[in-house]
């Protein structure tokens, strides 16, 4: 039983765009640990898209490649959550510049952490075998992404009052964000009744507990968040993938085919 | 065509992780099959981190080293069962111990995730591969490839690799 490519697509989009953005930090990171940290992470998160993108391609044809669908798709294309789109700093237009703030980074990470670790146990149990094996490594992973996201927001929330003041400005900025977790989208639904994917709306119990238990040990609160339920896995996003993509796909655009 | 199949093996025997050059593919659990096929034989591998960027390496390795030993070979890559440090021999602990790496300890993630990610300390104390101490910290859970943490002895004060269950 095959995955629908859509839900292939949106796993693999995820796992991509939150790679590439924390990736900014490579060189940049606030300590050498952390810079190195998140490096490594990202560089899970690009080889899990790359298997993803790889089966999505196999089942795809017509030419269709782990680099054709990485590089060669436009924004609208794109199925990742709009909470990994979002620039490393609090609410500003697409083109203003900000320094990184390293609390959203982090918050972030741990939001999508805590989701990842439950739907790819999950996944592990999908009737798409090759999507199941994908799960099983990615699950040992998202574990470890988890645990480090969730260590620095005990130390950002229970730290200095500025880095407790910057750690509550990220929640309260990327909370509303994780509404688009449990509204399935049709990929999902579609994935969901054919039994190889995972109810979302399953999973929403656990993460309140991973997140309420994290989030009370960093002396953080969790904001009331209604009405706002952002579209990215529909493909309506917001104006900053278009420059994350921008920088990510320029290269491959302006010389196809390169290799060194 | 067993007498291919045990040339394979040894063939690829002295051929060693790229980033870790004193375990062999074999003792890592990273070259998991080696069988017969009409025209020469199929090894398998599976990867270790889905980003780790030794796979490559690894791959070309084995092709380089079957061609030059004239062994026809297809290389297939599997990702199931997924790799897990329980594969790793003791031999091969002992080498990455001796090599200044402390080798995976017996904890793996627990099976319930929810338990696990919970910030407790790990019940198996990570030992400092230089003078055994298990009075150590970790430094950063990612230290310089995917797989390892950064630890520090507080003993002997030296910062070591720790290699992650996984």
């Amino acid at each position: 039983m095959n995955a629908p490519v859509d839900y292939l697509l949106h796993l693999a989009d995820n796992a991509v765009v939150l790679g590439q953005r924390n990736a900014e930090w490579c060189g940049h990171g606030p300590i050498l640990e952390e810079d190195i940290a998140l490096a490594n992470v990202s560089l899970d998160h690009i080889g899990q898209a790359r298997l993803l993108y790889q089966l999505a391609a196999a089942r795809m044809g017509g030419g269709a490649s782990e680099d054709s669908l990485a590089y060669f798709r436009d924004e609208t294309g794109f199925r990742n959550y709009t909470l990994l789109e979002l620039p490393h700093h609090g609410p500003l237009v697409g083109y203003a510049a900000s320094d990184r703030d390293y609390a959203v980074t982090i918050v972030r990470n741990f939001f999508y952490g805590a989701l990842m670790v439950l739907v790819w146990d999950g996944l592990t149990r999908s009737a798409d075998a090759d999507l199941a094996a994908i799960a099983a490594k990615s699950l040992k992973e998202a574990r470890y992404h988890l645990h480090h996201a969730a260590d620095w927001v005990v130390r950002l929330g229970d730290g200095t009052d500025e880095s407790h003041a910057r750690a509550q400005a990220a929640v309260d900025h990327l909370f509303r964000y994780t509404e688009e977790f449990w509204l399935p989208s049709p990929a999902e639904t579609e994935a969901v009744a054919a039994g190889v994917g995972v109810d979302v709306a399953s999973l929403r119990a656990d993460w309140n507990a991973l997140v309420d238990e994290t989030l009370a040990e960093a002396t953080l609160s969790r904001p009331t968040v209604r009405g706002y339920v952002p579209e990215g896995k529909l493909g309506r996003h917001s104006e900053h993938l278009g420059y994350l993509l921008g920088e990510m796909q320029g290269l491959a655009r302006a010389h196809p085919g390169a290799t060194w | 065509m067993s007498t291919l199949v045990e040339r394979t093996w040894a063939t690829l025997s002295p051929l060693t992780d790229p980033e870790i050059p004193v375990v062999s593919l074999r003792e890592l659990g990273i070259l998991r099959d080696v069988t017969a096929t009409a025209d020469g034989v199929e090894v398998v591998i599976t990867p270790t981190y889905t980003g780790c960027p030794a796979m490559g390496q690894i791959e070309d390795d084995v092709k380089a080293c079957l061609a030059q030993a004239g062994i026809p070979a297809r290389v297939v890559t599997r990702l199931a069962p997924a790799w897990t440090t329980d594969w790793m021999s003791d031999a091969a602990k002992e080498k990455l111990r001796a090599y200044g790496i402390a080798p995976p300890s017996g904890t793996r993630p627990a099976e319930s995730v929810v338990k696990f990610v919970r910030r407790r300390p790990p019940p198996d104390p990570v030992a400092c591969p230089h003078c055994c101490s298990t009075h150590t910290v970790v430094s950063s859970q990612f230290g310089s490839t995917a797989c390892k943490a950064l630890y520090k002895c507080l003993d002997c004060q030296e910062p070591f690799d720790y290699f992650k269950p996984y």
